[in-house]
């Protein structure tokens, strides 16, 4: 294996191997109960009870049974704003799960150093919207002397499918100084998975047949209540070479980062850290036919802030 | 959205609460007596509602400064003080208020567990269409209970800012509670910060004011306390599900200074008594967002009103109670000085106050007791010591626990506007409602999506649970079993109907409902006037919700059908299923929610149609 893929590899087993050793595993939600239970479950020949299968009580996710009860059922058909004693509709009560709310996350803002060049970076999320809908913007890039050099910035929709899983969709928009820009449509999903991992992937196309992948992942390993540790990777595959932009094709370029982030309050947020960020296959060789490192370590030191 | 995770510690938060400026709103020490009355636009009067009497009342709702904390800020208030004034009113009279309203924005008042016309209630949108800037409205009922009660304001935020005070009804006949003293002492909760801005912050992150999260520090002395696997153990539940186990309250002292009667803990209100006498203590809770835990070391309390209405007496050692909830008791005081304690249900800060025989004395404060894990209990309901002896077998399909054996989706419900179709679930084969509520657990088909974050299967329907915190600390903890209403239920007849609603929410995403619908999804629930029905709320949430109907009375039931106690305002434990029978007595719209204001704000929230 490239000694570049090795570090990210290790570094995803770290990311993953890190929370189960600090909290546990186990496949099962269920298995640490059903013991304890079977336990003390009464045998009344009487009634000839079966032991309760703990496999089918789902407390997350599943979906409803078929004769599950219809919420409306007790309306007796009166509606809100409408019939007797009902007000006028302009006075209709609208409480705040009808009102709109807006964030703007800006995750990481740090200095970057690595192989004696500086410059900065940037990654954030913003959204407006109800609880379930929203207009979703995400940012990450570099920027050197006040310019931007590099960025990808999405605006997606983004819309609730399950307890903590959100489906996005919309466009992406590369920009690269020197290079030319790529625009492509975006579908994927985010969300917070089992043991806390916060989740991001996605799916886009791209003219001329253009296809990418992106995925990334994060852990936020509380060490007190307001300082944590957070390992986070990314990784970017692209479907064809792409030239211009020095990409080749298949798994292009991966990220490993651990930052140590302290809580000044909730909303603001110094951290230092170190990245590890590594070309692979065809996209490495272009870089070192050009002259340019296949890998580097970088360390970074930022702020993180949200309001 | 940001996420930290855990391994937890039943430490204490290293976070010093607020205790507060000691003169509270009055600054420059004043005396509150000094304030002419009617002088709204200069500083809030605190600690000392002024007490009004008779049938007239004029209240004007306005914007006056306070200083809890060290930062001046804008309360809005009825007559400038907080708590507003205490309204004294006699059972039988028939009451005039006339509600002024200087704010900028709608104001109303709802007066909490008054029984009156439906459009009394003062819930815009519901009742009427809310005081509008600068307009008066006259409020105009008759008093046909007695009691205590409170009223608050029901636009907005306006009362996690100020707006709520006392209600005391002095019965027809003579008071069966003999007393030679009388406090009110209305607890409540102040943030600096607006409360909007507060809610747009738990709309971000969920879990913001929770300091209290379990930690790698934790996690590694659980290591060295009780191994290794036992440790994993503990924590595994929670990360699978993506839930904190010391998710006790939305918010904590990092943002809430804790009020009684409007006054500082470093303000010390203190309520004066000669040795000997029996003392009445009427505890208001009037927090958007706290529930209470209350005791006076050195003092036994003993119970002798719920929500207003008498209770056979019944002496504790400390009782909880959340938003809209009132006890009334009565206690003996000995000695010089006594600490009123009101520990805040996440054990992050309190409220108190002292009774003494003269100013200026203190007694000890006890030390917060340490928080707590959510249990087994609390997140799964009655998984394994189940009684099996009290179930009713023939109703219940252990193969498949949670799926529903009748075909409910056959029926329509909703198919008349006219003549709602009044099921009888006894005539049905439930086998359960002329026994007691049916304990067949029914999911709502909307419990399934986004908006859910947990289903509880399997509940627990004790009502002698004093609640996380509370088991087993050695003190007499009153709980809803205790709680005996004199006289018994208004109305002899059992249920005629049974109704099912679950208490739901996403933490994740601070959003909260009744059967996964938020309010802005919801349809009314119907109540056919003159009927008696059976309201059962199963609690699919790990947080106690204090529901809270209007414009009639709510009569807790036990499990098995028995009456327990007349209340207006519930709390419903995690993983707790409950019910209570509702003569519909009174035509109209009404509000029915979760007095957690901000609970209520996103979602918890239903109206109901008498007609």
């Amino acid at each position: 294996m490239k000694t570049g893929l090795k570090k990210i590899v290790f570094g995803l087993v770290v990311v993953l191997v890190l929370p189960f050793a600090a909290q546990g595993q186990t496949q099962d939600s269920h298995a640490g109960h059903s013991s304890s239970s079977q336990a003390d479950t009464t045998r009344d020949p009487a009634t000839e009870m079966t032991p309760m299968d703990h496999g089918d009580m789902k407390m997350q996710g599943g979906s409803p049974p078929a004769d599950a009860r219809d919420p409306n059922a007790y309306s007796g058909g009166f509606k809100r704003n409408e019939g007797q004693y009902a007000l006028d509709p302009r006075y209709r009560l609208k409480m705040s799960d009808e009102h709109l709310f807006a964030s703007l996350w800006m995750d990481n803002l740090e200095y970057v150093r690595a192989r004696g060049q500086e410059w900065g970076a940037y990654e954030g999320q913003a959204w407006i919207g109800s609880t379930f809908n929203r207009l979703v913007l995400k940012g990450e890039g570099e920027f050197k002397d006040g310019k931007i050099q590099e960025s990808r910035t999405e605006v997606l929709w983004g819309h609730a499918i399950s307890t903590f899983w959100d489906t996005q969709m919309g466009g992406r928009f590369d920009y690269g100084r020197g290079e030319p820009s790529r625009q492509w449509l975006a579908l994927g999903v985010q969300g917070l998975a089992p043991y806390w991992f916060e989740l991001d992937a996605t799916a886009y196309l791209g003219s001329e047949g253009r296809t990418a992948l992106r995925f990334s992942a994060e852990y936020n390993l509380l060490l007190t209540q307001k300082l944590y540790l957070q390992p986070a990777m990314e990784v970017n595959f692209y479907g064809k070479d792409d030239p211009e932009r020095d990409i080749g094709r298949g798994f292009s370029d991966g990220t490993v980062g651990l930052r140590l982030k302290y809580e000044i309050t909730r909303q603001f947020v110094p951290y230092i850290g170190v990245e590890w960020s590594s070309k692979f296959g065809k996209t490495a060789d272009i870089a070192e036919e050009a002259g340019g490192a296949k890998q580097e370590t970088r360390f970074v030191a930022g702020v993180g802030f949200w309001f | 959205m940001r996420r930290s995770l855990s391994t937890i510690s039943p430490r204490m938060p290293r976070r010093r609460f607020v205790q507060g400026l000691a003169a509270g709103g009055v600054m420059l020490g004043l005396s509150p007596f000094a304030h002419a009355a009617g002088a709204i636009s200069e500083r809030t009067r605190t600690g000392a509602a002024p007490v009004l009497t008779g049938t007239e009342f004029n209240l004007e709702v306005g914007q006056s400064p306070v200083n809890f904390t060290g930062n001046p800020r804008m309360a809005v208030t009825i007559n400038g003080s907080i708590p507003a004034p205490t309204l004294r009113w006699r059972e039988g009279d028939t009451v005039t208020i006339r509600v002024k309203n200087t704010l900028k924005e709608d104001t109303s008042i709802h007066w909490h567990g008054i029984i009156l016309p439906y459009q009394m209630d003062g819930v815009p949108g519901i009742s009427f269409p809310g005081i509008a800037p600068g307009e008066t409205f006259i409020y105009q009922f008759k008093l046909e209970q007695s009691g205590t009660y409170w009223y608050h304001s029901h636009s907005g935020m306006q009362e996690a800012q100020g707006m709520y005070g006392a209600i005391i009804v002095e019965p027809r006949d003579t008071d069966p509670i003999r007393v030679d003293r009388d406090y009110i002492i209305q607890l409540s909760d102040w943030t600096d910060e607006s409360p909007m801005r507060v809610l747009s912050k738990l709309k971000a992150q969920g879990d913001y004011y929770n300091y209290n999260k379990p930690t790698v520090v934790d996690f590694f002395r659980d290591v060295s306390e009780m191994g290794m696997s036992a440790a994993l153990d503990k924590r595994q539940m929670w990360n699978e599900m993506r839930m904190n186990p010391t998710d006790l309250a939305d918010l904590s002292a990092d943002v809430l200074t804790y009020l009684m009667n409007g006054t500082t803990p470093a303000g010390n209100w203190t309520g004066l008594f000669r040795p000997g006498e029996r003392v009445r203590l009427r505890f208001v809770n009037g927090a958007a967002n706290t529930f209470y835990d209350v005791r006076i070391p050195g003092l036994k309390m003993t119970v002798v009103q719920a929500d207003g209405q008498n209770v056979e007496p019944v002496t504790v050692d400390e009782f909880r109670f959340g938003p809209g909830q009132t006890y009334d008791v009565v206690v003996q005081p000995k000695d010089d000085a006594y600490t009123v304690f009101a520990q805040s249900m996440d054990r992050t800060g309190y409220a108190r106050g002292t009774l003494a025989v003269r100013e200026g004395l203190q007694a000890p404060i006890p030390a917060l007791d340490p928080a707590q894990w959510l249990t087994m209990t609390d997140m799964m309901g009655d998984m394994g010591g189940m009684d099996h002896g009290a179930m009713d077998h023939g109703a219940m399909d252990h193969g498949s626990m949670g799926q529903v054996p009748m075909g409910h989706g056959e029926m329509n419900h909703a198919s008349s506007s006219s003549k709602p179709s009044g099921m009888d679930h006894g005539a049905m084969g439930h086998g359960s409602s002329s026994a007691g509520p049916s304990k067949t657990v029914r999911h709502a088909r909307t419990e399934y999506g986004a908006s859910i974050d947990m289903r509880v299967d399997t509940p627990r329907m004790n009502l002698d649970d004093p609640g996380i915190g509370l088991r087993n600390n050695g003190r007499k903890v009153l709980t809803l079993a205790d709680l005996h209403t004199v006289g018994g239920p208004m109305d002899p007849r059992g249920a005629e109907r049974e109704i099912e609603l679950h208490l739901t929410g996403n933490m994740e995403r601070y959003s909260w409902s009744f059967d996964g619908l938020e309010f802005g999804q919801s349809t009314p629930v119907h109540f056919r006037y003159g009927e008696r029905v059976r309201v059962i709320l199963h609690n699919d949430t790990m947080m106690t919700h204090p529901m809270h109907l209007h414009g009639v009375w709510s009569e807790l039931e036990t499990p098995d059908g028995n009456f327990q106690a007349r209340l207006h305002t519930i709390p419903v434990q995690p993983a707790q299923r409950i019910s209570f029978l509702v003569t519909a007595d009174a035509l109209g719209r009404w509000a029915w929610h979760c007095h957690l204001m901000f609970h209520m704000d996103m979602g918890m929230f239903r109206e109901v149609v008498i007609a």
